[in-house]
């Protein structure tokens, strides 16, 4: 589904990404650990070109996106889901979840309301439609976040570390959201800190150090049978905490 | 009491000297409307050429003028602004003085307007504008429902200021004879040789517009905060 060849990133004098291969196959669930600053969040963000790559090439749906002038097209099929939810604090939590959909004109006003409303009753937060974001707790902002990328019904998820800002009670009725989402068969990339969460959840896990993936493999092979010494000491690190 | 009463009369009502004031008040309106209007649409869109020139690199030959436009303007005093594009532009053209009063402000207020905007657009945070992008809105897009709407809110007090500030400025086109208040008062007062009533009329005058206008900016806001 996604190809990513040799893919580099420069932030001025700074390299961050230094090289990335990594295929993305439907269904996927990949998971990208490593330490902070070591290029995952920036990997997530080049693959709908929040931030745009310095060299290397990006295969979505057999085109190389950094290579199109209007990504519109491309954005709406890969869906983003912020460490800080990002909602729209100034709209009500329907009119979030609708804007897009209805001023990209793929539904309309109705349609788009009740799709909204739909996804909203399977989180069981329909009665805070008309509620503005900044009166929903850490745990509903996400999952409305979540809804709002689902409505565009897209073919793949990106998750910038979706549970980090939230406080440790609220983040299990996120990861059971993300769950449901993967057993329906949902593409995802995830980048998380809770590697309990990754390690039962992913079926592909990739380890980034300073950007570069030093190992990839499946769950089960990176977090039991590790083969990469940065990758041990990176494990046992989390493991003493 | 006679003597005021009498100074009163003179000022106001003798030759109908009361008809420079209304002539003023029209011509004073008139400046700080337009000009408001013409600022407004100069500085909405100065304040999105840098703004798209600060986020796609793109533009930068027009992102270098309305740099330089803002410098120029902040950077002369609007009295010598009004009187080079009267006395030099507009030296050998037949033209309206009015015209050339809000033609000056409106130049003059489009600079601060844009700065003012450009701080607005700046207070949104970036989480929600890259939201917008990951959703497949284009930069118009973003900025036409996720940015301007809370901008605007957050701005109404600076951009109220402005407005206020630029009712004011407009008493500088006396100097170069638009009869607007002050000139008004001016008028007269060459006439009584008296400056009381003709100045402190105008003072109420423009204090009255001011309040008036803060007054309805109040109103926006509490509208816009209901939201």
């Amino acid at each position: 589904m996604i190809e990513i060849k040799n893919l580099k990133k420069n932030f001025g004098e700074k390299k961050v990404l230094k090289g990335i291969n990594l295929i993305v196959e439907k269904g996927d669930r990949i998971g990208l650990i490593g330490p902070s600053g070591c290029g995952k969040s920036t990997l997530l963000r080049c693959v709908n070109l929040l931030e745009k790559p310095t060299e290397g090439e990006i295969i979505f749906n057999n085109n190389d996106i950094c290579k199109l002038s209007d990504l519109s097209n491309i954005r709406r099929k890969i869906g983003m889901v912020f460490q800080q939810f990002n909602l729209f604090e100034h709209l009500t939590v329907l009119d979030n979840i609708t804007l897009a959909p209805i001023k990209l004109k793929i539904m309309d006003e109705t349609t788009a309301k009740k799709e909204a409303i739909k996804l909203l009753k399977e989180i069981k937060l329909d009665s805070y439609a008309n509620s503005y974001p900044k009166e929903l707790s850490g745990g509903q902002k996400q999952r409305v976040a979540i809804v709002r990328t689902l409505i565009m019904n897209p073919d793949i998820i990106l998750f910038d570390e979706p549970t980090s800002a939230l406080d440790p009670e609220m983040i299990g009725e996120v990861t059971e959201l993300i769950s449901t989402l993967a057993n329906n068969g949902m593409t995802m990339v995830i980048v998380s800190h809770e590697l309990n969460f990754i390690k039962s959840f992913c079926n592909k896990v990739a380890f980034i150090n300073d950007g570069k993936i030093l190992e990839i493999g499946t769950s089960k092979e990176i977090f039991n049978n590790p083969k990469n010494e940065k990758l041990k000491s990176f494990l046992s690190k989390i493991k003493n905490k | 009491m006679n003597y005021i009463i009498e100074n009163f009369y003179y000022s106001v009502i003798y030759d109908n000297r009361y008809k420079f004031i209304l002539e003023g008040l029209r011509n004073t309106c008139l400046i700080a409307f337009l000009a408001v209007i013409l600022g407004t649409i100069i500085g909405v869109v100065i304040a999105i050429i840098r703004n798209y020139h600060e986020n796609t690199n793109k533009l930068p030959i027009l992102n270098y003028l309305a740099k330089v436009y803002v410098t120029v303007i902040r950077g002369t005093p609007s009295i010598l602004q009004l009187m080079i594009i009267y006395y030099i532009i507009f030296k050998s053209v037949d033209v309206n003085i009015v015209f050339v009063g809000v033609l000056a402000f409106g130049i003059n207020s489009g600079a601060y307007v844009a700065e003012i905007i450009r701080a607005g657009i700046n207070s949104i945070n970036k989480g929600q504008i890259e939201a917008g992008y990951s959703l497949g809105l284009n930069y118009s897009k973003v900025m036409r429902y996720i940015v301007f709407p809370p901008a605007i809110k957050n701005i109404l007090p600076a951009l109220g200021n402005e407005f206020i500030t630029l009712v004011k400025e407009t008493a500088v086109g006396a100097y170069i004879g638009i009869v607007e208040l002050t000139k008004a008062s001016d008028i007269i007062a060459s006439r009584t040789y008296d400056y009381f009533f003709p100045l402190i009329i105008i003072a109420i005058i423009y204090l009255s517009l001011t309040i008036f206008i803060s007054k309805l900016l109040n109103i926006m806001e509490r509208r816009l905060k209901n939201d």
